[in-house]
């Protein structure tokens, strides 16, 4: 073979092949195909083979069999002759409530203690840091095996139970308290709730938007509470029956009837969720309002905003940049350790897809499924999140 | 605050307060103020108060206290815990050598560990359940600390020969656990029956060691401009972080045995270890892209410029400066896979927690302690976390992280 030939075949734009980064680059990319996908192949091919040698099911056929095992709780009516799916859905409903509630209940509680931490008031801010320093120190774990285990399951019985006003009634039941339950004309007063939300937003940015263009003082947030608050009100009465009933735990004699009921399980669950993810969130809203510098509050008050207004349009759109990526975090966190529910009982996803391996050896796709479920769950609030987050976030010009 | 030296004495700004003016600044500046401190101030009393009369009088400790060397090591076979004692040994000699080598936050964790094994070794109590070998056997740690740091003193031994000997040390440590098949001196014992705080540390210990150089890969892969390594980094790392570390454990536990051909199998221990590597590594990456990040472009160009290669670039300029700027996060890992590993209670393991659950149903008489053990073990992590915190943000002072 000539030199030219040679030279031709073997080198691109001067340069041998071998030492051409851009074809360096397809072979790494090809070899790092092939490996992941000799792997995979490797895996399912074994799968397939124990699945045959076993007998398991790969396919997802099962979903409408009759689930064959019953749920401590169900927010749903459920009983074991219910098809898996809608066991599964159970599963999911469940880890929602507990990841919502529980997020509602976390950032009120570390919002309040990082004021506290925050405080001028040594006292408080000791109290504050202590709380934190504690809580954040022991495994998700050790505290939900405490909250369950060392204080639930060792509350009173029924009878002895143990009374807050309200009344709130603790016992090894769990926890009865008085509530509100919806009555026939509730459907009736919900259309009149929700118009008042939505009328009170656009209000408000309808007004913002004008005050903004013209200079007027349009008072948005006044006319949005009013707002707000007026149509449920008028709604109330012209539906004639009260959309709502006062509903209290009566103690008969097994156990309460009416009120509200939260099973010890699940406000253990809650309890500690809420306790744990507190003190992380208190960290991150402190973190946010210490990251605005003093020269800000200054500024603001020199131009003559009172200290309400320094706040809400100053600082805390500010601190919020900083706060909210940390928080996302926390609430994603908050719902994937919510999967600590099988340690104490409460029929989370992951308690049910465990509960149907055990039973029917369908391994695999239930895995799948659970899999599945978490990553929708956490990418949903990871995308929710990340869109509210672009919004407050500086504008660079 | 008192006033110690001389030189702090000198330092201390004018404005300093006297205690009343401090109590009126701090306490009672304000009405509300005041109320505040008053209602605080009772809250902190009664819930003192209770702590110490259950803590002193009412608590029960039984269940602890008759059952420290289950907390400590599990079922590890009595007759073999010498092989525990040997590596605590080196890994406070060790620490001695680190001390007088590195100083600084490691100064004070070999210091803690000394004094704490050192204090154990000398307690006044319970004589007749800690006899006198086991006591020596924890004397003679803070003895070879001192031996480690005056050895260390000696200008022949070098930073590198500290590192080999870490890296040594914890592969002895796996080997001397397990034993040899058909050894004599050194008989297996199966991972089923280590348990306690030295499964917990063994746990979070390998899920961070061997997640480190897959972590960097799989940081790197993500970095990279290769579209192919780049979607394959990313997936993975998303969903193991998209899900909860429990049902990476459980997928380990039961679904890793039908992944693989019949004549392989993993013990359980393993396979949780495996899951901890497996969860620890995507978090690992994660870090390591962000030192990553923080490599200004700067960097890059001037090392093309003196000629190196890609390679050579990453290898000798991108990642030693990198990883020094993530060892904070790693450390902060560290803490966060060391309280994970109670997880795995969930397949079957017997660490700390699980551990403290068996113990209270082996006796009748226990059933309701619930509260002791717990606390117990909620105290145990505490000490360790909380210390490993605050090493760790000294840490960060003392490498000057983010003040470049």
């Amino acid at each position: 073979m000539s030199q030219s030939a040679l030279t031709r075949v073997f080198y691109r734009r001067g340069v041998p092949i071998w030492r051409d980064v851009v074809v360096l680059q397809w072979i790494a990319q090809i070899v790092s195909a092939v490996l992941v996908i000799v792997f995979l192949i490797f895996f399912v091919s074994n799968v397939l083979r124990a699945a045959e040698a076993r007998g398991l099911s790969l396919g997802y056929g099962f979903i409408d069999t009759a689930s064959g095992f019953p749920l401590p709780e169900s927010v749903l009516p459920y009983d074991a002759a219910r098809p898996f799916g809608y066991a599964f859905l159970i599963g999911i409903l469940h880890t929602l409530k507990v990841s919502v509630v529980g997020v509602v209940l976390a950032t009120l509680l570390g919002t309040v203690t990082a004021l506290a931490r925050l405080s001028t008031n040594w006292l408080v801010n000791k109290i504050a840091s202590v709380y934190i320093e504690i809580i954040r120190n022991i495994p998700l774990a050790v505290q939900l095996f405490f909250w369950y285990f060392a204080v639930f399951q060792q509350l009173p019985s029924v009878q002895e139970s143990f009374e807050l006003p309200g009344p709130i009634f603790f016992s090894q039941r769990g926890l009865y308290m008085v509530w509100a339950s919806p009555t026939a004309t509730f459907g009736f007063w919900m259309v009149f709730v929700i118009a008042g939300v939505v009328l009170a937003v656009v209000l408000y940015r309808v007004l913002t938007s004008y005050q903004l263009r013209t200079g007027r003082t349009t008072y948005p947030i006044a006319t949005a509470l009013i707002v707000l608050i007026a149509l449920p009100v008028v709604g109330w009465f012209l539906a004639g029956a009260n959309p709502l009933s006062k509903t209290v735990p009566v103690l008969g004699k097994f156990n309460f009837s009416g009120g509200l009921n939260l099973t010890p399980e699940f406000t253990a669950l809650l309890v500690g969720l809420v306790i744990y993810t507190g003190a992380f969130i208190a960290e991150v809203v402190r973190a946010g309002i210490l990251a605005v510098s003093r020269g800000q509050f200054e500024a603001a008050r020199a131009v003559g905003l009172s200290p309400m207004l320094v706040l809400r349009l100053v600082v805390l759109p500010q601190a919020l940049r900083v706060i909210i990526p940390p928080l996302i975090s926390q609430y994603l966190n908050l719902t994937k350790n919510s999967s600590l529910a099988i340690l104490i009982g409460y029929p989370d996803l992951f308690f049910v897809g465990r509960t149907t391996i055990n039973q029917a050896g369908r391994a695999v796709p239930v895995f799948i499924l659970v899999m599945v479920s978490y990553l929708l769950m956490s990418l949903t609030t990871s995308a929710i999140m990340n869109v509210y987050n672009r919004r407050i976030q500086l504008v660079e010009r | 605050m008192t006033m110690s030296t001389a030189s702090d004495t000198m330092t201390r700004p004018p404005s300093a307060l006297g205690p009343i003016k401090w109590l009126k600044k701090n306490l009672f500046s304000t009405w509300p103020n005041t109320v505040l401190t008053f209602v605080a101030a009772a809250v902190v009393y009664f819930v003192l108060k209770g702590v110490f009369t259950w803590v002193f009088v009412s608590a029960k400790w039984d269940p602890v206290t008759n059952s420290l060397k289950l907390f400590a090591v599990g079922q590890y076979p009595t007759g073999e815990l010498w092989r525990v004692g040997t590596i605590l040994l080196m890994v406070s000699f060790l620490m001695g050598v680190s001390w007088s080598l590195w100083g600084g936050t490691v100064r004070t964790f070999a210091l803690a560990l000394a004094v704490a094994l050192g204090v154990i070794a000398l307690l006044p109590v319970g004589l007749e359940k800690m006899g006198w070998t086991l006591r020596l056997w924890f004397l003679a740690n803070p003895i070879l600390t001192g031996l480690g740091y005056l050895l260390g003193r000696a200008p022949v031994v070098k930073s590198r020969w500290l590192l080999i000997g870490w890296v040594l040390s914890f592969v002895l440590t796996i080997f001397l656990l397990r034993g040899f098949e058909g050894n004599e001196t050194l008989p297996v014992v199966e991972t089923g029956l280590w348990g306690g705080l030295l499964l917990t540390f063994l746990l979070a210990l390998i899920g961070i060691v061997a997640s480190f150089p897959i972590g960097v890969l799989l940081a790197l892969g993500r970095q990279s401009s290769l579209p192919v390594v780049k979607i394959f980094c990313t997936l993975f790392i998303e969903l193991v972080r998209g899900v909860p570390l429990v049902t990476i454990l459980f997928m380990f536990s039961i679904i890793l045995p039908l992944f693989l051909p019949e004549n392989i199998r993993i013990d359980r221990v393993m396979r949780a270890m495996l899951a901890m590597t497996f969860f620890a590594a995507a978090y690992m990456a994660e870090n390591v892209r962000g030192g990553l990040q923080a490599i200004p472009r700067g960097q890059y160009e001037a090392a093309e410029a003196v000629g190196l290669n890609a390679f050579q670039t990453m290898l000798l300029i991108v990642l030693p400066q990198a990883l020094r700027a993530v060892i904070p996060a790693i450390v902060g890992q560290f803490i966060a896979l060391f309280m994970d590993t109670t997880l795995a209670i969930i397949v079957g393991l017997v660490e700390l927690l699980a551990i403290g659950k068996s113990i209270l149903n082996s006796n009748v008489e226990w059933l309701l302690l619930d509260s002791e053990v717990y606390i117990f073990i909620a105290a145990v992590f505490w000490v360790f976390t909380y210390s490993m915190s605050y090493a760790s943000r000294r840490l960060e002072v003392a490498l000057g992280v983010g003040e470049r």
